[in-house]
């Protein structure tokens, strides 16, 4: 911090503050924030009002309230932990609304009472992807991160705090992490669910009570678990518990001693690996009343999220695994499947009803595990039906031979075993891509943060044009294209013997009879005698990326149909791989893209039909549709891949804060994103104006600016020879 | 250990299309490999051993080559393996051409066994010339010396496959496929895997079961952002580190965590993995 900057004065505050709130239509005071402000350092002041101008952006409100809420995090938090605070309380706004999102900042105050002073915190977005990975090699049910008010699990998703600060150094902090989600996964996988909940705690007279020494028995039980399973991670448990232990000694004054008398017989009776949540219940009533030990490690028991999620799953899975077998019982017999207008004659129908396929579960002799067994024959389940019996077997102890038998035909109502409101994250992931919805993130550069499943983007169908415009095309340019094929062809890469090569599969008889003749005259034999065939291997990848907002309406659409016309032309002779996708949309929740030649299309009649159809349609939201074809280039093979846009000017979108500078810098992020996987981004552009913004958002070599459309195909030849003869 | 051959300090000089392996390769049978692949071996049949890498493919030629007693010629194969790389080609000595025969050529020639590893990194237009080897002619033409060879009744062809790799445009063609008779493999059971990992690296059973949890571990991530989990091979490396007397923590992430991938999330998160387990 420098000394020789001033603060500023509580005049300059008030006059800056006034501004940025707009106080005359807002109504907001500032005096408490000036107050607030005005006795910090500069360096401090510009830190706060930084971050209040980026909020400001997202709710005027969620910025007031920050600055009144910040200083008391200031002295006890980091600052990388204070933005992440702030970032969560914007992300929260984009999600939930003004209310949730004041409660993320108003919430500080509890989220305080457990932060350790000066703590190096760490935040969720900092553990989510690691420890998603380390929960999925644990065995069991697959389970998933969710950031949560506490520490808890419904027994499908871990919850964890935005900001874990309750250890002093970000690394311990990490571990608590870890060790919290272990601890969870340990719930669920040695069956501390495996309790009615409802009717277990009914005869104590205060029911919370029972249920808190409840979870700290189960806690000392599955310690035990942590001890045998993953004792690395056991004896960093204990290493941050001590710490805490340390400090608690610091600051009371007292030596805390942990576990003694009662609760530890009780630990010696839990540690016993034949222990289970029946003992744990037996226990209860011995340490009612007793001090609670509270291991820093320790997690929330939240029995309601437990049931909800419970019943349903174990209601839905005992359905579905009746199901997948059915499927699995045809598969294996290779029945099949009776079409449904033929009905089934009598006989028929009763062998089916008296004989479904019952499946059997056999414990694997010597290895663990178990398998599934029809007519006596051991098959491999497929991983998915592996998942649910894994799953079952965790709910009800082992699997009711009632649920392995195969269910009938119809026998139950699908929407009873799909689960019916799909999870906006498993979207996200891309297990639901049928639904067609993919939902992508959107940088927003006044908050220097992404905003997150931002976009909602669909992939169309294209309504097919009139073929014969292709047909006028090729007869409008034949020149034309005569010229780019020969352009093109020069610079494809084919088979080619290369001759004198000091390596080769051959040798070169020419170079040997020359290289003889040589040294029988005494001169020095040439060691280029071989020939190798020079195999095309250029492999390339073009995506090409066509605006079909409204603005192309007109001849800027048929110069692009035109041009591709052309491309497709002169790229089927080079034999690389190439796509065109075009894109529009309104609004962030309706992206739009449409395929008009996939990779794998071949360029025929319909994908030219699909070129002729192209038309202007709503808007130019750039970032997401770059965000999105990056995705599917990189879902190809090939050592140099392209993405080249072809549009007509800058984005924009239907009354949206995309057309300001907010659209331009997405657009620069997402290029960003798709250089950083290596794709190589090009605009061609029609517009004249894009030379104030192209720079910026494609980088100076990387863009052109072109007034015909029988130069487009020359500039994407120039482009090819470009990355090809580097 | 005991199964290196050499310990002296200077290599021995063997020609691989006469060497016949004298010692037993330690190997643990998984299934019914032993009989289906001499049933194929006495009918003459090409060979295709299917199974992700490290489940103890090589390991097991390598056995039945001893049992067989006929020599062995392993090929691995890659993008710029070349027709000529296998089947021979001219070289300029001392002024003179000579032709000197492949790998294949002279398996095919002494009637050993000659054993095409990650068949699918080849190029197709290489692997045409096992076609008519691998069919019930039993032939190799090599036009440049105006030669066809009729393979003897010793000579085997075997080539391995990794199903697993994900390779849209290199999956194994139909046509070379069913020329063979596939037998397939998978990491051996917990028990047998248990058994081997002792066995090729002293380790004692306390340490080997972490192995064994820690190779479950990664296996659970496949498809998770792992395109396959640990193998028994890199068990048996990180294994034998640890007997040399590194850390187990930095022997397990060093040859396995950083062998499995590149990303470094996925590192970080199996590096989380082992220090959990160890
Ligand atoms: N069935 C087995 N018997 C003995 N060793 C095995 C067996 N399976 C795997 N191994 C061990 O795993 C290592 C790797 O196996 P390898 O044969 O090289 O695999 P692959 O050829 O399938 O890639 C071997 O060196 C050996 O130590
Ligand atoms: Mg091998």
């Amino acid at each position: 911090m420098k000394a020789s900057v001033q603060p500023y004065s509580q005049e300059i505050l008030l006059e800056r503050l006034e501004e940025l709130y707009e106080v005359e239509f807002t109504w907001l005071k500032v005096d408490p924030l000036v107050a607030v402000l005005v006795n910090l350092d500069r360096n401090t002041q510009d830190f706060i009002l930084g971050w209040a101008m980026r909020l400001l952006t997202t709710n005027v409100y969620i910025s007031h309230e920050f600055i009144i809420r910040v200083v008391e995090a200031l002295d006890r938090l980091e600052r990388r932990v204070i933005e992440a605070w702030a970032v969560h309380a914007a992300d929260t706004f984009d999600q939930q609304g003004l209310r949730p999102a004041l409660l993320v900042i108003q919430q500080v105050d509890a989220f305080l009472e457990h932060a350790h002073a000066h703590a190096e915190g760490i935040t969720f977005a900092e553990v989510e992807s690691i420890l998603s990975t380390f929960v999925c090699g644990l065995s069991g049910r697959r389970l998933k991160l969710a950031q949560g008010d506490t520490v808890y699990t419904d027994s499908e998703t871990l919850y964890l705090p935005n900001i874990t600060a309750k250890l002093v150094k970000s690394k311990d902090n990490f571990l608590l992490c870890k060790a919290q989600v272990a601890f969870m996964w340990a719930q669920t996988r040695f069956g501390s669910f495996r309790v009615d909940f409802t009717t277990a705690f009914t005869d104590y007279p205060d029911k919370e009570q029972a249920l808190a020494a409840f979870h700290a028995l189960d806690t000392l039980r599955l310690e035990a678990y942590m001890e045998r399973e993953l004792p690395g991670l056991w004896r960093d448990m204990q290493r941050i518990e001590q710490l805490r232990l340390d400090e608690v000694r610091e600051e009371e004054g007292v030596c805390n001693m942990p576990l003694q008398g009662i609760w530890a017989t009780c630990r010696g009776v839990l540690h016993t690996p034949s222990a289970t949540v029946d003992d744990v219940l037996a226990l209860v009533p011995q340490v009612l009343g007793l001090p609670i030990p509270q291991p820093v490690y320790q997690t929330r028991l939240n029995p309601e999220a437990v049931m909800t999620c419970m019943l349903a799953r174990m209601e839905r899975e005992k359905i579905l695994l009746r199901v997948k077998l059915s499927e699995l019982a045809k598969e294996m017999r290779g029945e099949e499947e009776t079409p449904p207008d033929l009905p089934l004659s009598r006989e028929e129908e009763e062998k089916k009803e008296v004989a479904p396929p019952e499946f059997e579960l056999r414990e694997v002799p010597e290895g663990q595990g178990m398998e599934l067994v029809l007519d006596d024959k051991p098959i491999a389940p497929p991983e998915e039906v592996k998942q649910l019996i894994t799953s079952i077997m965790l709910d009800w102890g082992d699997v009711p031979p009632e649920m392995l038998v195969a269910a009938g035909p119809g026998e139950y109502d699908p929407s009873l075993y799909q689960k019916e409101e799909k999870d906006i994250e498993d979207v996200w992931k891309g297990i639901y891509h049928e639904d067609g919805a993919f939902l992508y993130r959107e940088w927003d550069f006044a908050r220097q943060h992404y905003r997150k499943n931002w976009c909602v983007l669909r992939e169309l169908e294209i309504s097919p044009g009139d073929p014969v415009f292709v047909d006028k095309v090729l007869d409008k340019y034949q020149g034309m294209i005569k010229h780019l094929r020969r352009t093109f062809e020069a610079m494809r890469d084919e088979n080619r013997l290369l001759k004198r090569q000091s390596q080769g599969d051959d040798v070169d008889i020419d170079a040997l009879v020359e290289a003889l003749a040589d040294s029988r005259d005494g001169r020095e034999m040439s060691d280029k005698l071989f020939q190798h065939m020079h195999r095309a291997d250029r492999s390339m990848a073009v995506m090409f990326m066509v605006d079909m907002s409204g603005s192309t309406k007109g001849w800027i659409n048929d110069a692009e149909r035109e041009a591709l016309v052309m491309l497709c032309e002169v790229l089927e002779k080079l034999g690389d791989r190439y796509a065109i996708y075009g894109f529009s949309g309104i609004g962030r929740k309706r992206c739009e893209i449409y395929r008009i030649k996939s990779f794998d299309d071949p360029y025929n009649a319909q994908t030219k039909a699909r070129i002729a159809g192209i038309t202007p349609k709503d808007y130019t939201r750039l970032g997401v549709a770059i965000r999105h074809l990056t995705e599917k280039l990189n879902g190809v093979d090939a050592k140099t891949r392209l993405l080249i846009t072809l549009s007509d000017g800058k984005p924009e979108d239907y009354f949206d804060i995309y057309n300001t500078q907010y659209g331009i810098e997405d657009t620069r992020q997402a290029l960003f994103e798709a250089r950083r996987t290596g794709i190589h981004p090009f605009c061609i552009t029609i517009d004249q104006r894009g030379k104030d913004y192209l720079p910026h958002m494609y980088g100076h070599a990387n863009w052109v600016e072109i007034d015909d459309v029988k130069k487009l195909p020359l500039k994407v030849a120039d482009i090819y020879r470009r990355l090809t003869t580097r | 250990m005991e199964n290196t051959a050499n310990s002296g300090n200077t290599a021995l000089i063997h020609d691989p299309s006469t060497y016949l392996i004298e010692k037993e390769p330690y190997y643990v049978p998984v299934g019914n490999e032993i009989t289906l692949f001499e049933a194929a071996y006495d009918n003459h049949l090409p060979l295709l051993l299917k199974g992700p890498t490290g489940c103890g493919k090589t390991r097991f030629m390598e056995y039945m080559a001893w049992r067989l007693q006929r020599p062995m010629v392993t090929v691995s194969c890659h993008d710029d393996l070349t027709t000529s790389d296998l089947v021979g080609r001219y070289l300029v000595k001392q002024g003179e051409t000579v032709w000197v025969d492949g790998p294949l050529t002279r398996a095919v020639r002494t009637g050993g066994i000659c054993y095409l590893d990650e068949i699918v990194e080849a190029r197709k237009d290489t692997m045409v010339v096992i076609h008519p080897l691998a069919d019930d002619r039993r032939i190799m033409p090599i036009d440049k010396l105006g030669q066809l060879l009729e393979a003897p009744d010793s000579f085997c062809l075997a080539i391995s496959y990794n199903p697993g790799y994900q390779s849209v445009l290199k999956e194994l063609k139909q046509s070379t496929r069913q020329r063979f008779v596939a037998i397939e493999f998978d990491y051996p059971k917990p028990s047998l895997e248990r058994q081997i990992i002792i066995h090729e690296t002293g380790l004692d059973e306390a340490i080997t079961d972490k192995l064994l949890k820690l190779a479950d571990m990664t296996r659970n991530l496949k498809g998770n952002g792992l395109e396959e989990g640990a193998s028994t091979r890199l068990l048996v490396h990180a294994g034998k580190l640890i007997a040399k007397g590194v850390e187990p923590r930095a022997a397990c992430q060093g040859a396995i965590a950083l062998a499995l991938t590149d990303d470094s999330d996925m590192i970080a998160a199996i590096n989380e993995l082992i220090g959990a387990l160890f």
